[in-house]
């Protein structure tokens, strides 16, 4: 034998009986739960009823315009990309806050996150949406952004924020939701930072940085690298958790399906539907996202 | 008799109820070398990380350059500009390239233009012989030039005294050479250095003095030829047929 010898051949995988089982046992579930729905049930299936509140053919216009249950899925999107937007500035700063060594800033963040994470999301929402939002937010204005103000009115706006007579309630359900992804945001900045070695604040500290430069050319860039990857990771987890504002009325996708369910009564296929566009959402974002992380890893080698 | 560069006297230093350093008295001339050698454990490292505030001490004093070193001061960054200091793990940046990391300590502290510290910052990576890898990452560097990277980024910050934690010990053996020769014409240019390392030939080779420590305290300071010819103590006499029994 010599060096240039092709090595052995991988052994290939190959399905067992026990594989061929369990899949018989899935399939056999699935039929089931179907029989039950035809024949026991005695369910009328109609799902062009609740696809027409996905696109909807106009005929005045002669054209497929979104109806209620796409517009929410635009809600929802929405929702989660400024929730994720100033999550990230909260969590940053609380993030920040965990490690730092001024007692009164430990504090604050510790109690902030365990704040949060300790109370059932749907609990924050509502004591947020009663105390918080209903008194704050008139207070500021912003009940009346969508009277008499011009600039709410343009195409830019409604891309951004959606429908200005609705942005009260778009406001509260993302302010709402960024305060509550923060804390787990907050908690993944601060296992970035603190993942980021010793020695690099010792290198930092010897030649004679000051703390702020040490953090902003030192650490924060590092950790950053470090933070990417579990906060897209959070954002799909924000699109998910975005449903249960829909608790306090806020027109996102859950809302919206409840009302198209209980108008048509067709319950099954309306949240069907509804499962299957949070999961082309989410699970193209993860595969997405996924792909962007592969390419940065071999960029950097 | 020229004031000391670096004065070290009485200083205790405890990790909790551990006295990792006692009674600690030590001055470092200008353009003197130190070699500080021991058992591991015997608080070398911490010893010269006080210098720069690395590690805090709670009695005694530090003076470097004539400033009195205390934790918790203000302006502890002017002082550790005029201390450098080379780690057993390098440190470099890694989101950096190997000049970046030379540079940005002149643009930051100093306020140097990015131009002149690149130009500044070529002249010491040639010194340690590195210069063609200027614009490479430390990660795409073998460990002895990521070392004399992080001796050039300190001799960047034009510093009075440098400080060597265990240079090469973290270094396969064929590296260690290239690391100890830049050491020995730093030396030769008249830096003062404090080295902690167990290069006995460097010792001998560069040392004004040998300072032997054991368990937190300085046990012996001789001249190289008298540490390694005749130690005077028992403990030193063990250390170096240990050392230099294989």
């Amino acid at each position: 034998m010599d060096r240039n010898t092709p090595p052995p051949p991988e052994p290939r995988k190959r399905l067992t009986v026990l594989d061929l089982f369990l899949f018989g046992l899935v399939i056999a579930g699935v039929a089931y739960a179907a029989y039950r729905v035809n024949d026991v049930l005695v369910y009328n299936w109609n799902w062009q009823r609740v696809f027409d509140f996905v696109l909807r053919w106009d005929e005045d216009d002669g054209r497929w315009v979104t109806n209620l249950l796409l517009q929410g899925l635009f809600t929802t999107l929405r929702l989660a990309v400024w929730a994720t937007i100033f999550a990230a500035i909260i969590g940053l700063i609380m993030g920040y806050w965990r490690t730092c060594d001024g007692l009164v800033f430990r504090i604050i963040s510790r109690a902030y996150v365990e704040l949060i994470r300790n109370i059932p999301p749907v609990v924050f929402i509502f004591i947020f949406y009663f105390f918080i939002s209903s008194q704050v937010f008139p207070a500021l204005g912003f009940d009346r952004i969508d009277q008499d103000s011009p600039w709410v009115d343009n195409t830019l706006f409604w891309i951004l924020f959606g429908d200005p007579r609705l942005f009260t309630n778009f406001l509260a359900g993302m302010v709402c939701l960024a305060i509550f992804e923060g804390a787990y945001i907050t908690e993944i900045v601060r296992a970035g930072i603190q993942s980021i070695g010793k020695g690099q604040w010792e290198a930092g500290r010897a030649i004679g940085l000051s703390r702020t430069n040490l953090l902003r050319d030192i650490i924060f860039p590092q950790a950053v690298r470090k933070i990417l990857p579990p906060l897209a990771g959070q954002f799909i987890t924000l699109i998910k958790d975005s449903a249960i504002v829909s608790l306090i009325s806020i027109q996102e996708l859950t809302f919206l399906a409840t009302e198209v369910a209980a108008t048509t009564t067709k319950v099954f296929e309306t949240w069907i539907v509804v499962g299957g566009m949070y999961f082309m959402l989410c699970y193209s974002l993860a595969v997405t996202f996924g792909h962007l992380e592969n390419r940065a890893a071999r960029s950097r080698r | 008799m020229t004031k000391p560069l670096v004065e070290i006297q009485g200083l205790c230093k405890w990790y909790g109820d551990f006295s990792a350093l006692f009674d600690i008295n030590l001055s470092v001339a200008e353009g003197e070398r130190v070699v500080i050698c021991g058992p591991s454990g015997s608080g070398k490292s911490t010893l010269i990380r006080c210098v720069n505030q690395l590690e805090t001490h709670q009695r005694g004093s530090i003076t470097v350059d004539g400033h009195e070193v205390r934790p918790e001061m203000k302006g502890i960054e002017e002082i550790r500009r005029s201390v450098g200091m080379v780690f057993q793990s390098f440190n470099l940046f890694p989101h950096m390239t190997v000049v970046d990391n030379l540079t940005i300590g002149p643009i930051r502290n100093l306020g140097m233009s990015k131009s002149l510290a690149r130009e500044i910052a070529m002249k010491y990576l040639q010194r340690v012989r590195i210069a063609e890898q200027a614009d490479k990452y430390p990660s795409q560097l073998s460990g002895g030039q990521q070392q004399r990277v992080a001796i050039a980024r300190a001799l960047c910050m034009k510093p009075r005294v440098m400080l060597f934690d265990e240079p090469t010990s973290a270094l396969d053996p064929e590296m260690i050479a290239g690391v100890l020769d830049v050491m020995v014409e730093l030396a030769e240019e008249g830096m003062t250095m404090i080295v902690v390392t167990h290069e006995m030939g460097f010792a001998r080779k560069v040392a004004d003095r040998v300072v032997f420590m054991d368990e937190g305290e300085v046990v012996e300071v001789d001249t190289p030829d008298v540490f390694f010819g005749a130690p005077k103590t028992e403990r030193a006499q063990l250390f170096l047929s240990q050392l230099l029994g294989h």
